[in-house]
């Protein structure tokens, strides 16, 4: 069972996957460095296996008896995330290979991702090839605006998954067959907890809020915002309308995480923009120096 | 719910390294987990009961053993105790901690037969 990606519950567009199995063309490598093992201090022996070690004498019963069966501890010390950060890290290795600048948008749902990138895509049409990997619970619906733009898109459902891994955005990257030089927009499933935790292999997380939430979100969910590099505030035509205080919620995001950086727009009208703009062509610049 | 990913990802684990040492069963595992962490234990627990059945971790116990947020103040110029991620200094009540306890997410070790 492929634990990672859930195939089986989760389907990436236009890919398929063989019975019982995985069709897919390219091998992930598990090549993990096992510098943080912790070996008891005890006098005696060990013996080691590839990826833990085993430690006889060091059980319940605290003796070795040869011959004599004992329940064994396996020290595994291994964290609960490295299948996926190792996927993340074979993902990062090809983006930057290829030269490909990949960003991860996260954001709860309705905060206006979709719309960011489509007014991106359609400003920087003549500047930057954009590809999207769109990550819903269901339908294609995201993709389908994207591919509108005439940018290429690609659509996984996670089915009843909260959020895209690694081992997904590799596949869909391939099914993308992005061009060396580009930028891979991946918008995660809309949710400000579980997309936090997992690493893609993306340059930098991009946090979408919108003044439509509350200027305390930063503080509520403090996960998202610490994992980020950049925080967009968005919809910001409609503060006119609204109490939102935009000073406080920057000052809460950056109790959060103070390295943050933010910046303020509306997708909608263009506002601000320019800067998110100027932002990720620094940032490229940044990676492929 | 992303627990349900997580504990997917420690029976997985767990049962290859079990192979790998030729064992047969997994008695109990422990798991290291940090209260300034992204998971919730009793989440944790309540996804490990579903992902277990049918692999050979199917009876094993789970111990989710809890490691106590800590930070360094800088401006106290030594570890504090930290109750939330981006908490105050509990002496100084200033916000300049750096945390270095109390994040981890790790399966520690297992008992096998």
């Amino acid at each position: 069972m492929c634990t990672v990606c859930g195939c089986g519950i989760s389907s990436i567009e236009g890919h398929k996957h063989e019975e019982g199995g995985h069709g897919h063309s390219h091998d992930h490598h598990h090549d993990h460095d096992h510098d943080d093992h912790h070996h008891g201090d005890g006098g005696h022996d060990h013996h080691h296996a590839a990826d833990c070690s085993m430690h006889y004498g060091n059980g319940i019963a605290g003796v070795n008896v040869p011959g004599m069966r004992q329940e064994r501890i396996i020290q595994v010390e291994r964290h609960i995330l490295s299948k996926n950060d190792a996927y993340a890290q074979e993902n990062r290795r090809y983006f930057e290979r290829q030269g490909i600048f990949a960003l991860n948008f996260v954001s709860s749902p309705g905060s206006g991702k979709t719309s960011l990138l489509v007014r991106a895509i359609s400003d920087l049409k003549d500047r930057l090839t954009i590809s999207v990997i769109e990550g819903d619970q269901q339908t294609s619906n995201d993709a389908a605006r994207i591919r509108e733009t005439g940018a290429r898109a690609i659509q996984i459902n996670t089915g009843k998954g909260c959020h895209l891994d690694a081992h997904m955005v590799g596949h869909a990257a391939e099914d993308l067959a992005l061009e060396p030089g580009s930028a891979l927009f991946i918008e995660n499933v809309g949710n400000l907890v579980c997309p936090a935790a997992f690493d893609l292999g993306e340059a930098h997380k991009v946090v979408v809020l919108s003044v439509t939430e509350g200027e305390d979100k930063p503080l509520k969910y403090p996960n998202m915002f610490a994992a980020a590099d950049l925080m967009v505030l968005n919809k910001a035509d409609l503060l006119p309308h609204l109490d939102f205080n935009v000073g406080l919620c920057i000052a809460n995001a950056l109790r959060v995480n103070p390295r943050l950086q933010t910046l303020t727009v509306s997708a909608r009208t263009g506002e601000g923009m320019e800067a998110f703009y100027a932002w990720l062509e620094a940032s490229a610049a940044h990676q492929a120096a | 719910m992303h627990e349900m990913s997580l504990m997917e990802s420690v029976i997985e684990i767990v049962c290859d390294t079990a192979r790998q040492n030729g064992a047969i069963r997994v008695k109990s595992v422990r798991l290291d987990v940090g209260v300034l962490s992204h998971v919730e234990p009793d989440a944790l627990m309540f996804c490990y009961e579903a992902v277990r059945h049918g692999t050979i971790a199917d009876e094993a116990t789970l111990e989710i053993n809890r490691i106590a947020g800590e930070g360094w103040c800088l401006d106290c110029g030594k570890t504090v105790a930290l109750e939330e991620r981006f908490g105050a200094c509990p002496d100084c009540g200033r916000h300049r901690v750096q945390m270095t306890a109390g994040d981890e997410l790790k399966i520690r070790d297992m008992e096998v037969s």
